[in-house]
């Protein structure tokens, strides 16, 4: 589907923040309300907006939470390639993203638990015994700098802006 | 000391409101909307090749006229963006910021009894530069009713027969006007009926947020008496690096190159490594800028038009211009109330000259929460006159 040039400046704008309101927008990208309102909804039911979502920062929270991306190879069933084991895979709750990669492994997912532990079960008990898939290997991620364009860890204060320039 | 220094430099005036200025700084907590840059630090590309540029040890003088990939790239740019071919070798300078550029072109074209042409209100550079290089400075009034465009009829009064250069600057600083093709015929026409050199200051051309930048030195017969002024510092938010360029006829640039020699050296070799890489890959980075400043920009003038001032739809640059005669006050009597009671600084239009009285300059290079705030409290400002 083609985008046109104002859509792309909506979807962009409402990616950056999804609580603005349909009259805001339209103050920001000079389109009307109706407009606004009749192409998000319409983005809502096909589902190109298909969540909004937010980005907690869990490094400033003590909580159990740990975050592995694991490399599958897989076997790829004749017919079906890869669809078949990633359609399989995105319906485990604890799966939360679901790749298909080029190089050296097949699909990446992105898995969430509350330790190491419960996350090495789940890899060993669920997908490692399953057919068609090859060889895991498990990364864990240890520290989160960046996520979804958002520095975590910005940069330090420079000196402040002077209150007035010509 | 006083009885050695210069008078034309005494002369100079210190800043437009001086003591406003002072009173704002004594302050805490105040929201400024008088800042003229970006408020985003440099494009990470354009800092990385700067900073890569230094680990390996490039830290000498560059070519008098600047480096010349550099000047090579802007030629590119300059004839995709602008339509305009300039020869890198011969044609194009690179300067300590478009303020040199402005400063080499009027000592090199101006002599004493000559006359400049400066719009009002305009950006206080220019008029200052001029009295340095002691022209005598003829104001050309801009006006609200004409969207603040030059008209060659207020041209017409201002000439006189010793007027040797027009200074124009579009996207304008401080009013956010801009002049299309059409406007400017006349303006050009006039320049080539009465023999004139422009320096067209052109720094804000990527910031048109409504049209294309209609660049003047574009226009037919003009290249030839146009110096086509630029920067990085402001679509690529490098206001502190100071690197901007002059494009225009082999004769002047090699003036304004001697007197660049002898003065300047060259401009600084990082700040020329980062326009460099600006040009060749920040391109995505300042475009994501400039949409930013186009959804401010629009939450300012509404916000404006909401409290009851008439406020002129800026098309370019990074400010708006709105009117407050309603108020009763003058631009300097209310920028002083305003943050006196509701902590926002704004820039009284006489900064700019006469012609500025009646208007106050706010740039929406902040924030957008900051901006919001900023107006609510403007709003909080204005409603306690009688505006109807």
């Amino acid at each position: 589907m083609l985008l046109s040039e104002d859509d792309r400046r909506l979807l962009r704008i409402l990616s950056e923040d999804t609580r603005i309101t349909p009259e805001e927008l339209s103050l920001q990208t000079n389109l009307s309300v109706d407009y606004i309102t009749k192409k998000i909804k319409q983005w809502e039911k096909e589902k190109i907006i298909a969540k909004y979502s937010l980005l907690i920062n869990w490094e400033q929270l003590d909580t159990d939470r740990v975050t592995a991306l694991i490399d599958v190879k897989i076997n790829p069933q004749r017919g079906h390639g890869y669809d078949k084991i990633a359609k399989r895979f995105q319906r485990f709750p604890e799966i939360q993203s679901v790749f298909l990669l080029s190089g050296n492994s097949d699909l990446c997912l992105v898995i969430e638990g509350r330790n190491m532990h419960e996350v090495a079960q789940f890899v060993s008990d669920k997908l490692s015994p399953l057919e068609l898939v090859e060889s895991t290997s498990t990364r864990f991620i240890l520290r989160r700098y960046k996520e979804d364009g958002v520095e975590f860890f910005g940069e330090e204060k420079g000196p402040e802006r002077l209150m007035f320039t010509p | 000391m006083k009885k050695y220094l210069a008078h034309v430099a005494q002369r100079l005036p210190a800043s437009g409101a001086h003591e406003f200025f002072n009173l704002v700084s004594s302050m805490d907590n105040v929201i400024s909307l008088g800042v003229g840059e970006p408020d985003f630090p440099t494009p990470w590309v354009m800092r990385e090749s700067a900073i890569y540029s230094l680990e390996q040890g490039q830290t000498m003088y560059t070519s008098n006229l600047g480096i010349f990939e550099l000047r090579q790239e802007l030629s590119h740019y300059m004839s995709k963006n602008m339509s305009l071919n300039y020869s890198p070798a011969t044609e194009i300078l690179m300067t300590v910021g478009a303020s040199e550029a402005i400063d080499l072109a009027l000592r090199s074209l101006v002599e004493p009894g000559d006359a400049v042409l400066v719009a009002d209100p305009s950006y206080a550079s220019y008029s200052a530069c001029a009295a340095l290089a002691g022209a005598e400075v003829r104001c050309v009034p801009l006006r609200e009713e004409n969207d603040f465009r030059l008209q060659e009829e207020d041209l017409q009064k201002a000439y006189t027969s010793n007027c040797k250069v027009l200074i124009l600057s579009y996207p304008n600083n401080p009013t956010g006007a801009i002049m299309e093709r059409d406007d400017l015929l006349p303006i050009a026409r006039f320049i080539s009926e009465n023999d004139l050199i422009v320096i067209s200051d052109e720094i804000y051309s990527d910031l048109t947020y409504e049209g294309a930048h209609q660049p003047f030195a574009a226009l037919p017969y003009m290249r030839n008496r146009t110096l086509h002024v630029g920067g990085f510092s402001k679509a690529y938010a490098m206001t502190g690096w100071r690197i901007g360029y002059a494009c225009g006829p082999e004769e002047l640039i090699d003036t304004m190159a001697r007197i660049h020699q002898y003065t300047i050296m060259c401009a600084p070799i990082a700040a020329q490594i980062a326009a460099l890489e600006g040009l060749r890959s920040g391109d995505m980075a300042k475009q994501e800028m400039i949409m930013e400043y186009d959804r401010r920009r629009r939450i300012m003038v509404n916000g404006f038009r909401e409290m009851g001032l008439t406020c002129f739809e800026p098309r370019g640059a990074l400010y708006a211009f709105p009117n407050i005669s309603v108020t009763g006050l003058s631009s300097e009597h209310f920028a002083e109330e305003l943050v006196k009671q509701q902590n926002v600084a704004v820039v009284p239009g006489t900064v700019f000259g006469s012609c500025g009285e009646g208007h106050i300059r706010c740039s929406y290079a902040c924030a957008t929460d900051v901006l919001k705030e900023a107006l609510e409290r403007m709003s909080r400002f204005v409603s306690q006159f009688d505006i109807g």
